[in-house]
């Protein structure tokens, strides 16, 4: 489904993403885990051309993203990304947040494309807000109103950048059921994340990054139980 | 001191027709100055830095010279280089409208950059083009924050319209000019417009700050 291979990022001088080498099939959940400025968001953000690529590929679908043919737009639109600090339109209201993709990118009629988002709000339990602007919503609520923007396109992946860490800790539990939920229906996910917890019980494969590689990677059980390089020692045994 | 309301009486009639031209040569301006404005902006932000020298300069050269200089430039040497002949309200418009393109294109360019680029992310992370990102994600937005200053760069060409006063054009300063002449008289014409000035000016910021309510979002 995903196809990482050889991928590398540099900013100017400072290479972030050295030689990445990732597959994910259909309906896994990958959570990759490692210290701050160890290139996981940018890996992620490689995933969907959010950074342009320095070197190697990235494949969709078996679509190169690097092929000058390919239409980045479209394939983007198959791509849910979900981000830290929410990024909700703040001058439209959570439904019109919903409708926006659909209706401009699908051609959806604004009546398909509303019967769809509250749909899609019941899921996330946020359907009495539809009417209200972002600025009126709680952390937690932002998220899961974010989480049903990206749905909305129909995706059949989602890509999760550091979902929680912008929540207060009373709202992460929220979120993650709902991130939970997409996982038992069997969305594929790449989830970037500190929440360790979540990681061991949805993740199908949890990858360490460290310094622009990947260190380890593993199941949950094996990598968290079981450590087998140094630095996943370290770090595992900071934050556990 | 007595003051003479028998003489704004009798020149009510050219003050009216000055405010017209007043408010006509400011509408004029505003406009075209918006349009221009939002066109030299986006010059700028291009990121060929040559492309974008041009608009740097245009920008330079009307912010960082006097009105008046570009007002009598315009008047009497590039329209007449043009057309063979002054014409006083061309001018006023043209040098209103491309002094207020140079201010209107920096609001412009500071309003979109103003944007969090987690929206142009978001946006394009959903599948919109760029073209669709600005148009409905990122310009609405930057145009809200864009009111304020937009206000204050319209009072301001408002007031410079009254420069075409210099050039003959027989909008509201020109009559006050006019009554003192005839009548040796300083208060009556000049607190007037000043009057009419404040009343237009102010007519202005609360439309402004209406249009800036109805685009609250709570």
């Amino acid at each position: 489904m995903i196809e990482v291979k050889n991928l590398k990022k540099s900013f100017g001088t400072n290479e972030v993403l050295k030689d990445i080498n990732v597959t994910v099939k259909p309906q896994e959940v990958v959570v990759v885990i490692g210290p701050s400025g160890s290139g996981k968001s940018t890996f992620l953000r490689c995933i969907n051309m959010l950074e342009t690529i320095t070197g190697g590929h990235v494949f969709i679908d078996r679509t190169d993203l690097m092929d000058k043919k390919t239409d980045i737009n479209k394939l983007r639109s198959e791509v849910g990304m979900v981000f830290q600090q929410f990024n909700l339109f703040p001058h439209k209201k959570v439904i019109e947040n919903i409708m926006l993709a659909p209706m401009k990118v699908r051609k959806l009629s604004a009546e398909t494309a509303r019967v769809k988002g509250l749909e899609l709000l019941r899921k996330v339990g946020l359907v009495d807000k539809a009417e209200a602007y972002p600025d009126s919503l709680s952390g937690g609520q932002k998220q899961r109103a974010a989480i049903a923007r990206a749905l909305a396109m129909e995706p059949s992946i989602m890509l999760f950048d550091e979902p929680t860490s912008a929540l207060d800790p009373e709202m992460v539990g929220e979120v993650l059921e709902v991130m939970k939920q997409l996982a038992r229906e069997g969305m594929t996910m790449v989830v970037v994340t500190h929440e360790m917890g979540f990681a061991k019980e949805v993740g199908d494969r949890v990858l360490f990054m460290d310094g622009g590689l990947i260190v380890e990677e593993n199941t949950p059980k094996e990598l968290f139980d079981n450590p087998q390089e140094e630095r996943t020692k370290a770090f595992l045994s900071k934050v556990l | 001191m007595d003051f003479r309301w028998d003489l704004i009486v009798e020149y009510a009639p050219l003050f009216l027709k000055g405010t017209l031209l007043t408010i006509g040569l400011s509408v004029a301006g505003i406009l075209i100055g918006a349009v221009l404005g939002l066109l030299i902006g986006l010059g700028k932000m291009m990121r060929k830095k040559l492309w974008a020298l041009p608009f740097r300069w245009y920008i330079n050269f009307f912010r960082g010279t006097p009105f008046m200089v570009q007002i009598l430039l315009i008047h009497f040497a590039v329209v007449p280089a043009f057309l063979d002949t002054t014409n006083g309200i061309l001018a006023a418009i043209l040098a209103l409208s491309l002094n207020s393109a140079a201010y209107v294109s920096e609001i412009f360019r500071a309003g979109i950059q103003s944007i969090n680029r987690g929206q142009m992310e978001a946006a394009r992370s959903l599948g919109m083009t760029h073209g669709q990102a600005m148009r409905y994600v990122i310009l609405p937005q930057a145009f809200k924050r864009m009111i304020p200053p937009l206000g204050n760069e319209f009072i301001v060409l408002i007031k410079d319209s009254s420069l075409a006063a210099l050039i003959a054009v027989p909008e509201l300063m020109y009559w006050g000019r006019a009554m003192q002449g005839q009548y040796m008289r300083a208060w009556e014409p000049y607190l007037t417009a000043t009057v009419i000035y404040l009343v237009l000016t102010l007519s202005l910021s609360s439309l402004l700050s209406l249009l800036e309510k109805r685009l609250a979002t709570e």
